[in-house]
């Protein structure tokens, strides 16, 4: 079972996620170019985090349009497991995978924090690790993190189940007050209409090795790692 | 050669908080009379083309393919001689 890190002329949080698979799940993991037109044999896909292409233009906008998103493209349509992390996230939204879009945090701030998050939904490839309502701690690391989609598309994904993770206060509560970008709903975290595509802003990989003195993220990957195991027998 | 000037703006209704951002610092010189301001970008490009209908349809690609993200910004542009 083999995963992929996408890299892109400046992303910053590849060796992050490819640390996440190597040591803390143990798996094999390659990186991917952005040119590559053919990913090979890859199970799973992580978009990593970082400012690729400077941000030019707008966070994801020129990455979104590399050959090797069209291969992550194809991958995703035949059902293959794909997660994009804060740049990621962006690139994932521009690219059209996932609905909505990434605006400029609403304080204006470059926002670098731990922060807690409720789970929204736990039953998914991505987060069958948690539960339902668990309040986990992951680091965000952006300045446009602020989740935006129109109200119909807002309230179908609602109805679907689509959101995973909510910025929310130690107490799992969300409200506006506890909403540190101004993403609608609180949305830190979402997943397409068939369940294999993710994109979340807060850092699932800098909050995988306890060493790092965070460890709730690794329950994305172990996630991922059972449903792979599980599709493959 | 023509020039296309193109301006991309947030939607209507999508809060702008750079816009309040400068809202406030016109107030802050007493320029109160301004009560909204909105960002948006605007890109200038020479464009080696003559015919002015086909230039057009190439800005408005440009625009849906990548200039614009049509989920949050909305677009306008001109095209005139360089």
């Amino acid at each position: 079972m083999n995963w992929g890190v996408l890299l892109f002329p400046g992303s910053n949080c590849a060796e992050d996620c490819f640390h996440a698979v190597d040591k803390i799940l143990g798996k094999p993991v390659k990186y991917l170019w952005h040119k590559d037109t053919d990913l090979g044999d890859v199970d799973a896909i992580i978009i990593p985090g970082g400012f690729s292409y400077g941000d030019h233009l707008r966070p994801g906008a020129i990455a979104h349009l590399s050959p090797a998103m069209t291969a992550v493209k194809e991958f995703a349509a035949k059902g293959g497991l794909v997660i994009g992390i804060c740049n990621g996230f962006q690139i994932l939204t521009e690219s059209r995978m996932l609905p909505g879009s990434l605006l400029q945090n609403r304080g204006l701030k470059f926002l670098c924090q731990d922060q807690t998050l409720q789970v929204d939904n736990a039953d998914t490839p991505f987060t069958s690790e948690y539960a339902s309502g668990d309040v986990v701690v992951f680091p965000i690391a952006h300045n446009e993190g602020n989740y935006y989609a129109a109200p119909d598309t807002i309230a179908e994904m609602e109805a679907n189940g689509q959101i995973l993770f909510r910025y929310c206060n130690p107490e799992g509560e969300v409200s506006d007050g506890t909403n540190p970008n101004g993403s609608l709903n609180g949305i830190a975290g979402i997943i397409n209409r068939t369940g294999n595509v993710v994109g979340m802003m807060p850092h699932p990989e800098r909050s995988a090795d306890s060493v790092l003195g965070l460890s709730d993220g690794k329950g994305v990957f172990v996630s991922m790692l059972k449903h792979l195991e599980a599709k493959h027998g | 050669m023509l020039k296309a000037i193109v301006t991309v703006m947030l939607k209507k209704g999508i809060f702008d908080p750079q816009g309040r951002a400068v809202q406030n610092g016109l107030d802050s010189i007493g320029f109160d009379q301004v009560k909204k301001v909105r960002v948006g970008k605007q890109l200038e490009m020479d464009l080696e083309m003559t015919d002015m209908a086909t230039a057009e349809a190439s800005v408005h690609d440009m625009c849906d393919k990548m200039l614009a993200n049509p989920v949050v910004e909305s677009y306008s542009f001109e095209i005139k001689e360089a």
